[in-house]
């Protein structure tokens, strides 16, 4: 069974702890992945502003990628999303590119869907003793479905105190592009999300997308918010690391390292 | 109001500038967004309420879904049924091509009738065709009944929601107005105001000749239209007038009053989150003998105004599916910081992104108004009938670059995406070049500056530097690492995803 990673461009590029904390929360539940360097985006970027065929000729590199995967695991509800929500339709013109596309749909899971739904893992064993709050990104929970199997990774989390996120649901307003050409707007909304943020007086801010939590944490700095934002993989990674040394477990150490 | 659509005589109610500048106008109005913010929530919280206490609500979407999907798939058979029997009822049933059209049928029956004043219940379609404006210049008196309307039209406004029309008013404002209107300070109470309204209204509906409605369904099997309201002023309008005239949208059709009910249960719920509407009509002719009341003449005109456009059309038909329920505005995080205005043409939020260029054919003018939108898809999840609006607005886009309506930079900037995308090698050489260009840029990790395409960006949030090293440059030594790792779960992990893998082969596929 082969296991893939599909690592993000943005992970790739700017966030490579992200599919470094991926990648290791998997070898720690027996998977021991790869990674196909032949992989750049999912070509959303392109996608979303109207230029399908630049899109095209970014998406195949995956299709390309990962022909022979069985499974193929992204920390991105959004870039699985327009896999399995695009793809199709992107390809709709080339039958047999939008076969491969439909397979490769068949087979991508986003990084908690893969853990809860294939391997079927709730409880990784981590301890984070920390406040936590989770902004569920719109294309992860509305275009992919994955609403339950963060919350059951996090409930299965010993010493986390989850502080529901108020208007969780709604947008922060990265939507890509959107950011940057309708700014105003964009930057109305990421306040909103920061003041729901701040509310709950959480430690920490996780999410499963780094589009979304780039767009939120870059306004916290911008703003002077003391909260540390992770991506879930990298809450678990370090939660199952803390666990696995004795002296560290349930200890007040893990406080020292916020941002 | 510098950033309100103003009504405007014979125009297109179109108001210029891009959507980015009247965005910009409604961010700096603190009272707009004060009041589009309590209202669009009281009225997102109450649909989920409603559907929640209604229960099995993905059902009834469902069936609400395949109910329009059926109907606009054979709309020229319900049209055609729903036409015959409306006249068999009595009522004189004319199609209207376009908006002008509408309007000529109007004021036809208007002139020959003689009518001096027109009394009208809230309807989106007489907004889009603009005949409020037609009427007064034409010499008819027209008065808009519904409280909402009523005080738009004291503004002279268009209407920034499709059921809320004066959302973006607040109570103090509204108090100004109607004082105006009575001639005397008139307190901000809500009793105090609709009753002075109510009062001023009446006089109107006593002395109207003809009275306007929209229609919310038309049921094709009795001829009927049936309208939604809260105010009992279309069934005054209705009722009182010698002439009943009702705009429907060609689109408007269900075949039966058992799928009127599917309807009536998504509508009210949607919209306000109200389990019926107070009042709800169903009106089949003029008054018959022995009626109590009701018009001498009842006249349904049936408009496309670009309708007829989107069938066929396998990204845009379900647009016909809509029942203006308003939900994707409620829902929608653009428009509650941006109010209707900003969205520059009668219908607004997200199904107004889509439904104006739809309408109107011109994609390439309305080209911003699909950017508006961070494609959240908040509007799709409200919707009663699951149109997916976020798709909508990225077939719009690309239906925009195709005509060759591009932003210069974006499409510079999108081939250079195709460039470096579309191999690893080149991905991996603009990394490396990008990290040494970002030096000068990047203070703790993160980058400040406002400059060339980062200003929007950077405006509102710092940015983060690349990494001293992608992912893929460790890949190497980290994969050496978690071998280690792996060995022990290693066996039971591979036993659960040969499982998995199995139960997911469809049937009758290779597995290679």
């Amino acid at each position: 069974m082969k296991v893939s990673l599909f690592i993000t461009c943005l992970c790739d590029a700017v966030y490579p702890r992200v599919g470094e904390a991926m990648a290791k929360v998997l070898a720690r539940c027996g998977v021991e992945a790869e990674f196909p360097a032949v992989q750049t985006c999912c070509g959303q970027p392109a996608f979303n502003s109207g230029y399908w065929p630049e899109a095209a000729a970014s998406a195949e590199t995956l299709l390309e990628a990962f022909h022979d995967s069985d499974f193929v695991v992204a920390p991105s509800g959004s870039c699985c999303g327009m896999i399995h929500h695009y793809y199709p339709k992107l390809f709709e013109n080339d039958p047999e590119k939008r076969e491969r596309a439909e397979r490769l749909a068949e087979k991508t899971y986003e990084f908690t869907q893969f853990l809860v739904n294939v391997l079927d893992i709730e409880d990784l064993g981590a301890v984070f003793p920390h406040k936590v709050t989770y902004h569920p990104s719109c294309h992860g929970s509305r275009l992919l479905g994955v609403r339950e199997e963060p919350m059951k990774l996090l409930s299965g989390v010993r010493g986390l105190e989850l502080v529901p996120l108020p208007h969780a649901e709604d947008c922060c307003g990265f939507g890509g592009t959107f950011a940057v050409k309708m700014s105003d707007i964009s930057g109305a909304m990421v306040m909103e999300k920061t003041d729901h943020v701040l509310e709950t007086e959480a430690e920490v801010l996780t999410g499963l997308d780094m589009g979304c939590l780039m767009n939120i944490s870059g306004h916290l700095r911008y703003r002077g918010g003391p909260v540390r934002v992770m991506h879930l993989a990298e809450l678990l990674e370090e939660g199952m690391a803390a666990a696995e040394r004795p002296t560290m477990a349930g200890s007040e150490r893990l406080g020292g390292d916020r941002l | 109001m510098s950033g309100t659509v103003r009504r405007s005589a014979g125009g297109s109610g179109v108001v210029r500038g891009s959507v980015k500048e009247r965005a910009r106008i409604a961010l700096k109005d603190d009272f707009l967004r004060g009041a589009v913010r309590y209202t669009t929530e009281k009225l997102r919280g109450g649909r989920k309420a409603a559907a929640l206490e209604q229960g099995r609500w993905e059902e009834w979407r469902e069936r609400g879904r395949s109910i329009r999907l059926h109907t606009i798939a054979h709309l020229d058979y319900y049209l055609k049924q729903f036409a015959d029997n409306a006249r068999t009822g009595g009522a004189h049933v004319h199609f209207a091509a376009s908006g002008a059209d509408a309007v000529r049928i109007t004021l036809d029956i208007a002139r020959s009738a003689g009518a001096r004043t027109v009394v009208k219940s809230k309807s989106m379609l007489s907004e889009e065709v603009h005949i409020n404006e037609a009427l007064e210049a034409a010499g008819i008196e027209s008065v808009e009944t519904d409280l909402g309307e009523y005080i738009i039209q004291l503004a002279g406004e268009a209407p920034s929601h499709i059921i809320i029309p004066a959302i973006h008013k607040n109570r103090a404002q509204i108090a100004e107005l109607l004082s105006k209107e009575a001639g005397a300070q008139l307190p901000p109470d809500t009793k105090a105001l609709a009753g002075f309204a109510r009062r001023r209204l009446r006089e109107k509906f006593l002395s109207a000749d003809i009275g306007m409605t929209g229609c919310n369904f038309a049921v094709a099997e009795t001829g009927s239209i049936v309208v939604f309201e809260n105010e009992g002023n279309a069934r005054m309008v209705s009722t009182v007038p010698r002439i009943h005239i009702a705009l429907m949208g060609m689109e408007r059709i269900v075949p039966t009053w058992e799928d009127l009910e599917v309807m009536a249960t998504l509508l009210p719920r949607s919209a306000t989150g109200q389990k019926l509407t107070v009042y709800m009509s169903g009106i089949t002719g003029p008054r018959r003998d022995g009626d109590g009341d009701g018009p001498e003449e009842m006249h349904v005109i049936i408009v496309d105004n670009g309708r007829s456009l989107q069938l066929g059309d396998p990204e845009f038909q379900d647009l016909l599916h809509c029942i203006r329920c308003g939900a994707c505005l409620n829902a929608c995080p653009v428009y509650r910081h941006i109010g209707g205005h900003a969205y520059g043409s009668t219908y607004s939020g997200p199904i107004g992104a889509v439904l104006t260029p739809a309408l109107n054919r011109n994609v390439a003018e309305w080209d911003d108004i699909a950017n508006a939108s961070s494609l959240c898809g908040a509007c799709w999840e409200a919707c009663p009938v699951k149109i997916p609006l976020h798709d909508m607005l990225v077939y719009l886009r690309r239906k925009k670059v195709e005509r060759g309506r591009k932003n210069t930079w974006e499409a510079a900037a999108m081939k250079g995406f195709r460039v470096v995308m579309s191999n690893r090698k080149r991905l991996e050489a603009a990394l490396a070049l990008a990290r040494i260009g970002q030096i000068p840029l990047v203070r703790d990790g993160a980058i400040r500056a406002k400059i060339g395409p980062l200003k929007g960006w950077t405006a509102y949030r710092h940015a983060p530097s690349l990494a001293a090293r992608p992912f893929r440059a460790s890949w190497e030594e980290l994969r050496r690492g978690l071998a280690q790792t792996a060995a022990p779960k290693k066996a039971e992990a591979l036993q659960k995803l040969e499982r998995f893998a199995r139960s997911r082969q469809p049937e009758g596929r290779d597995s290679q």
